[in-house]
C-alpha cells in the first residue's frame, strides 16, 4: 500500500479588511446581529487580485514549507467555485505562474468541499501509482459573485486561499478520506452562469449573485458533520479523546457549536477563524491548516479530522495523523 | 406531547420553563432567530418523528402555532 501525506502548506488572503461595522454603511445590518448569527467579524475582500494570484501566493508558501521546487510537482488539483475564466482551468495559470511546467492541472467545482474532494482524489491517484507529489488547492474570490445590496449573504463570505503539498510517503499520514453528493438538494447554493441564449433559443434571465437558501443550508450542514464525523470515528475505533482537532468547513459558528454539541465533544476541539476570514468556501480548510501550522498548534502524531460541507450538496471528511 | 416540547423549547431556546406560554411568540418572547427555530426544528423532527417544511416555518410564530402543527402532521 502506498501511503500519503501532507507536506508542506501554505495560505493567501488578500490584505484588504471589511469588518461589520464597514458593511452597516453598506447595507442595513449591525455588528452584533452580524456576530451572534454567524461568529464572523472581519472578511478579507479583493482589490483586484483574481483566484490564480491568491492561488499562486498559497502555493508559493506551501512549497517553501515542502522544501520543494514547482518542477517536482506532477500535478495540481485546484478547487474553487469562482475561477478566473470558465475556460482555461484556474490551475492551468497557476501552473504557469509558479513554473510548475511538469504538473498536468485541473479544476473541481465541489463548493465549500473543495479541498476534502482535492484531498480524496490525491491520496487516491498517489495510491494508484500514478502520481508521486501533488499540489492541492482550495482558492476563492467569491466577492466577485456576491450581491453586495443582499444583507442576507454579502455579509457572510471572504477571499482567500489555501495549498498543500501531497506527497507519496512511507507515513501514513493521509488515513482515510470520505467524499459524498446528494445532488437532489443542488438548489439550496447556487452561483448561476449565463442562461441558453442562441439564434435557436433564447431562455431570458438576468445574472444573478449567489444565492442561498440560508435556513436549510444550516440544517443540512448540522446533519452531516455530525453524521460523518460519528461515522469517520466509528470506522477507525476513535473515541472524542482520540482527537486532538477537528478543522471544520468554517461558515458559521453557530453550524458548529451544535455539531460540537450533538457529538458531545469539546467545541475548544474544533479549531475557528471564521471570525477573522468569513466564509472562504474551499479556501476555509487549508486556510485554518495553514493558520494552525504557524501557530504551532499542529504536533507530530496529533490526529486530526477535517469536515467540510456545501453547495452540491456536498460533504466529506478526513482523518490525518500529522 | 406538550409537555415533551416545552422541555425542548426550555433546553434549545435557553428559556425558563415558566416563558413558555402557548401565546408566547418565538421571536418576540423567546428571542429565537431564524438558526434557533432550525435547531428547534431538528430536535421537533427527531422526538416527534415528523416532517417539518422550512417554507411552512414562516406561518408558525407562537408555542400554541407550533403545537397545533405538530399535532396536524401526527394525525
Amino acid at each position: 500500500m502506498i501511503h500519503a501525506e501532507i507536506l508542506g502548506i501554505g495560505s493567501y488572503a488578500p490584505e484588504a479588511v471589511m469588518s461589520n461595522v464597514d458593511l452597516e454603511k453598506i447595507v442595513e445590518t449591525s455588528d452584533e446581529w452580524i456576530q451572534s448569527r454567524t461568529g464572523i467579524v472581519n472578511r478579507h475582500i479583493s482589490e483586484g487580485e483574481n483566484t490564480s494570484d491568491l492561488s499562486v501566493k498559497a502555493a508559493l508558501a506551501a512549497l517553501k514549507d515542502a522544501g520543494m521546487e514547482a518542477e517536482e510537482l506532477d500535478m495540481i488539483l485546484l478547487a474553487t467555485t469562482s475561477p478566473d475564466h470558465l475556460s482555461p482551468s484556474t490551475a492551468a495559470l497557476v501552473q504557469k505562474k509558479i513554473g510548475a511546467k511538469n504538473a498536468v492541472a485541473m479544476d473541481v467545482s465541489a463548493g465549500c468541499t473543495g479541498f476534502i474532494y482535492l484531498l480524496d482524489l490525491a491520496r487516491n491517484l498517489i495510491a494508484s501509482g500514478s502520481y508521486q507529489k501533488i499540489l492541492v488547492i482550495g482558492a476563492e474570490v467569491l466577492s466577485k459573485h456576491i450581491d453586495w445590496t443582499d444583507r442576507n449573504t454579502c455579509i457572510l463570505f471572504g477571499d482567500g486561499a489555501g495549498a498543500a503539498i501531497i506527497s507519496k510517503s512511507e507515513r501514513n499520514g493521509i488515513q482515510d478520506t470520505n467524499i459524498y453528493t446528494d445532488g437532489d438538494m443542488n438548489d439550496l447554493i447556487v452561483i448561476p452562469t449565463k442562461s441558453v441564449k442562441n439564434p435557436l433559443g433564447a431562455i431570458e434571465a438576468e445574472y444573478h449573485a449567489l444565492a442561498m437558501k440560508g435556513q436549510d443550508v444550516f440544517k443540512f450542514a448540522t446533519k452531516v458533520v455530525t453524521k460523518s464525523l460519528k461515522e469517520i470515528m466509528k470506522a477507525h475505533e476513535l473515541t472524542n479523546d482520540d482527537i486532538r482537532w477537528v478543522v471544520p468547513h468554517q461558515a458559521n459558528k453557530r453550524i458548529i457549536d451544535f455539531a460540537a454539541s450533538k457529538l458531545k465533544m469539546d467545541p475548544e476541539k474544533f479549531y475557528m477563524n471564521l471570525d477573522e476570514y468569513g466564509n472562504t468556501s474551499a479556501a476555509s480548510i487549508p486556510l485554518a491548516l495553514s493558520e494552525m501550522k504557524q501557530k504551532g498548534l499542529l504536533v507530530k502524531g496529533d490526529k486530526i479530522l477535517l469536515v467540510g460541507f456545501g453547495a452540491g450538496l456536498t460533504w466529506g471528511t478526513a482523518l490525518i495523523e500529522w | 406531547m406538550i409537555e415533551k416540547l416545552k422541555e425542548i423549547l426550555v433546553e434549545e431556546l435557553d428559556v425558563e420553563m415558566e416563558a413558555v406560554t402557548l401565546e408566547a411568540k418565538f421571536k418576540e418572547d423567546l428571542e429565537a432567530d431564524s438558526l434557533d427555530m432550525m435547531q428547534l426544528v431538528m430536535e421537533i423532527e427527531e422526538e416527534f418523528e415528523i416532517e417539518v417544511e422550512t417554507e411552512e416555518l414562516a406561518t408558525i410564530l407562537t408555542v400554541g402555532d407550533l403545537v397545533a402543527y405538530i399535532e396536524k402532521k401526527q394525525a
